[in-house]
């Protein structure tokens, strides 16, 4: 199997990026787990309680629980963990993905006060020890472990799932703090699977773990991922059958000829995604809304997901991709966005119409505007197809530039562009991760544009326990985005895997790495 | 011959420190930071991280730091792969390029020299105008485009070789990658002993040889090829060092895990430490091997002299 990139660390607590999420999942396991539907069930931990208002949750962890190492594995290691991911001298990057724990936040960030800025290791160290005696998860007993959160967060069961959550081995991690997830000797996990190699930028290689609790119903005894970033290659491989799985690096520019010659291996799924650009508001003439709207009408998605990325895209009309239920409606199938249906049209005469209103009638007058993209042949293929189509619908020019990875992303963020193309992939399964990004000042909102109203909306869903409250405010708050057009939908994101006919059992639920727990080979 | 061995092992090092100094201040000077993603980490932990990785302290001291560092050569941990220094980088990459550039080297020299003689020595004849045609095609055609075509070849269509990976090191595996790598610089190797052999062919000193009434093997052997060969020396010196250090594209293209595409790949990714250590080894690398081949021309070439006289 292809998983692209190489993971930069196997350490669960401190990477950030889906190639090693698809090693680790196999390699460790949550308190809970997610099933093919991406619902959490029983993972680590065997059963769960949560109090009224969703603030404190008690997992019961099952009987016997072993290391791959054959350790005992008790709720302590979970709450060391934890606050190992916490301590900023280990500076996980994903360490905001536990905030959501009392004294969470606190003891990962107090650092950031100046009266720290010479301290030594030591006194950094003593201060974290203090302040985590509040830390809000705790073991009640071996067994037993209660997590007190900020804030009613409904989502947190599905959080338990996601590998900062794993749990690591203490012992090992102690031992060698900067290396111990590179060797076999040292990588102790709680998976399904557990390391036998890692050889970089070439392979990694697990095989059955069988100190794990349900290792009866593994099936795989080995899976190798292979580390392949070049598409064609990694393509070529899987038709020459020297892969069976390609996650990362089907070759989009052949997606045609691999649709109809591989009809049932090629899977397009769903992905929490978007693909937009950014209207930088504080410059002219993208500080007048008409301006955005008219441009944001102005162009034809379905002809972008249909002729030039072709991998099953759908247009957006909105911010927040299908695949979130609307919670607190009572209906299962109840979805965030087909509830909040297309909030624009695409319209023409409407765009030009908009234009002539901010004083550019057939597009007179209007300065040449920039579109920055990084440097990529997909980008670039969309950039020049939302030029032509401003050109005929409006009458207006944009020039197109394009940007080294680094380059592009200082220029984004310190608001250097016109317009810049942008993509976004949501963290957890819940409209909060798309539309707290557009709060005032938010720390990924490189548009500057800021709305008080939207901050209040943001605000509310964000204190409230009750999901019928949460989702109107978030409804709202994309409302009002959706108006006032900082950004312009394009489509969202699909992910376009190969999977060998042979290859039965595997998942991979929304936002989730590829799950081979349950994965055999068929004879 | 010690005191100008010593003199140019000093200016190699020299030259060394200036281009430590030199990458050092630029990539710094690059827009964008290591730790810069389109989902930008919170300020509280970019200074965790900052700390952690010495970023936080000012230029000139993180300046002296690492040139301690380099000096020692302990060249810091990568900033992007946790728990990998940039020395196991280069322990574990090099070794891989180096074993696919030396076969392909040594492949590209004992072909390409007997073949530039051979199209020489017999100038403007059939065989001459295919070996020369040849040599210019592979010598112009992008080595991913060979790269490809070898893949689809002997891989994907015959299915002779897999179609990529290192597999170990295994024979089976090398044989693309080395072929890919191979072309450009076996057809150049060609194209330099052809010319310089056609130089040599019409100088004084053949015509003497041949008029003393010396065996034509003997001319060519020891008049011709001996002199022909002084540019092919010196041009090995930088196609030694920049084949053993490895091809970005045939690289990514067989996802070989050498250290010519994590050369490339360290700019992308900011990881200061990843770019100066490999910059640092890939000039010491051709300085020595400069040197090598300037002690080499001085003894195949009795006009090349390491001391002034007297």
């Amino acid at each position: 199997m292809n998983i692209g990139t190489n993971p930069p660390s196997l350490d669960p607590r401190v990477t950030t990026g889906l190639p090693e999420a698809h090693v680790e999942i196999a390699l460790f396991e949550g308190l809970m787990r997610l099933d093919q539907y991406g619902n959490a069930i029983p993972g680590a931990a065997e059963r769960y309680e949560a109090n009224e208002d969703n603030t404190v949750f008690t997992f019961y962890l099952r009987d016997g629980l072993k290391w791959s190492n054959g350790d005992p594995l008790t709720a302590e290691d979970f709450v060391w963990s934890w606050k190992s991911t916490l301590d900023p001298l280990l500076a996980s990057e994903y360490a905001y993905q536990l905030y959501y724990i009392k004294g969470a936040e606190q003891m990962n960030t107090f650092t950031s006060d100046p009266k720290w800025e010479n301290a030594s290791d030591e006194e950094i160290a003593a201060e974290f020890e203090r302040l985590a005696q509040d830390f809000g998860a705790v073991a009640l007993d071996e067994k037993t472990l209660q997590v007190t959160l900020e804030a009613p967060a409904p989502y947190f069961l599905s959080l338990t799932a996601f590998h900062t959550y794993y749990p690591v081995h203490r012992a090992s991690v102690e031992a060698n703090p900067e290396a111990w997830f590179r060797s076999a000797d040292t990588l102790v996990g709680n998976g399904p699977f557990k390391l036998v190699s890692w050889t970089d930028k070439d392979k990694v290689i697990v095989e059955k773990n069988p100190n794990y609790w349900a290792a009866n119903e593994v099936k795989l005894d080995k899976i190798e991922f292979y580390l392949i970033e070049e598409e064609t290659t990694a393509t070529q491989m899987f038709e020459t059958g020297e892969l069976d799985i390609i996650e990362s690096g089907v070759n989009t520019a052949e997606l045609d000829r691999l649709k109809s010659e591989y009809p049932e291996e090629l899977k397009i799924l769903p992905d929490l995604g978007i693909y937009y650009y950014l209207f930088n508001v504080e410059r002219e003439p993208l500080n007048d809304k008409r301006v955005r709207q008219a441009l944001t009408l102005a162009i034809d998605r379905n002809a972008i997901v249909t002729e030039i990325t072709k991998g099953g895209q759908v247009p957006a009309f909105a911010l927040v991709p299908e695949g979130i239920p609307e919670e607190g409606s009572g209906d299962p199938n109840d979805d965030f966005r087909k509830r909040g249906g297309d909030l624009f049209a695409e319209d023409v005469a409407k765009a030009q119409q908009l234009l002539a209103e901010a004083g550019y009638p057939n597009g007179q007058g209007f300065p040449t505007l920039k579109i920055l993209y990084n440097t990529s042949e997909g980008h670039q293929r969309i950039a020049e197809a939302i030029q032509e189509m401003w050109k005929n619908n409006l009458g207006i020019n944009v020039e197109l530039t394009n940007q080294e990875w680094g380059v592009y992303l200082d220029s984004r963020s310190t608001g250097d562009y016109d317009i810049a193309r942008a993509g976004w992939i949501g963290d957890y399964i819940d409209p909060m991760t798309f539309i707290d990004m557009f709060v005032t000042g938010g720390g990924n909102n490189d548009t500057n544009w800021g709305n008080p109203e939207y901050d209040n909306l943001v605000n509310t869903a964000k204190k409230s326990a009750d999901q019928a409250v949460r989702m109107k405010a978030m409804h709202d708050a994309e409302a009002i985005l959706m108006d006032e057009m900082p950004i312009m939908p394009i489509y969202f994101y699909t992910r376009v895997i190969m999977v060998s006919d042979k290859v039965e059992g595997w998942s991979m639920p929304l936002t989730s790495p590829l799950n081979l727990r349950d994965a055999s080979i068929k004879k | 011959m010690a005191r100008y061995l010593l003199q140019r092992i000093i200016t190699m090092f020299l030259v060394a420190f200036f281009v430590v100094t030199a990458t050092f201040f630029m990539m710094r000077a690059l827009p964008g930071g290591p730790f810069s993603s389109e989902r930008n980490v919170p300020e509280a932990i970019l200074k965790n991280l900052e700390r952690k990785y010495n970023l936080d302290k000012p230029l000139y001291q993180q300046y002296i730091d690492y040139v301690k560092g380099v000096i020692v050569w302990d060249l810091g941990p990568s900033f992007k792969y946790k728990g990998l220094t940039v020395n196991d980088v280069i322990n574990r990459g090099f070794p891989i390029s180096a074993r696919l550039g030396g076969i392909a080297l040594t492949i590209s020299v004992v072909v390409g020299i007997p073949l530039g003689i051979l199209g020489a020595l017999n100038h403007n004849t059939a065989g001459d105008r295919t070996i020369s045609g040849l040599a210019i095609l592979t010598a112009a055609a992008p080595s991913f485009v060979i790269a490809g075509i070898l893949q689809y070849f002997l891989a994907f269509k015959t299915g002779w070789f897999p179609a990529a990976t290192w597999g170990g090191g295994q024979l089976r595996y090398l044989v693309l990658p080395v072929l890919a790598l191979c072309s450009y610089n076996l057809a150049w190797i060609v194209k330099l002993t052809r010319s310089s052999m056609l130089e040599v062919v019409n100088q004084d000193y053949i015509r003497t040889a041949r008029a003393k009434g010396l065996r034509e093997l003997v001319v060519v052997y020891r008049h011709m090829i001996k002199n022909a060969m002084v540019p092919v020396v010196a041009s090995l010196a930088p196609m030694t060092a920049g084949i053993l250090t490895g091809s970005f594209i045939v690289e990514s293209i067989f996802n070989i895990p050498g250290i010519g595409r994590e050369f490339v790949q360290s700019i992308t990714n900011r990881d200061y430490t990843v770019i100066g250590g490999l910059t640092v080894f890939f000039c010491l690398l051709l300085a020595g091997f400069t040197l090598i081949c300037d002690i080499a021309l001085a003894l195949i070439d009795p006009r090349v002299r390491l001391e002034k006289e007297g």
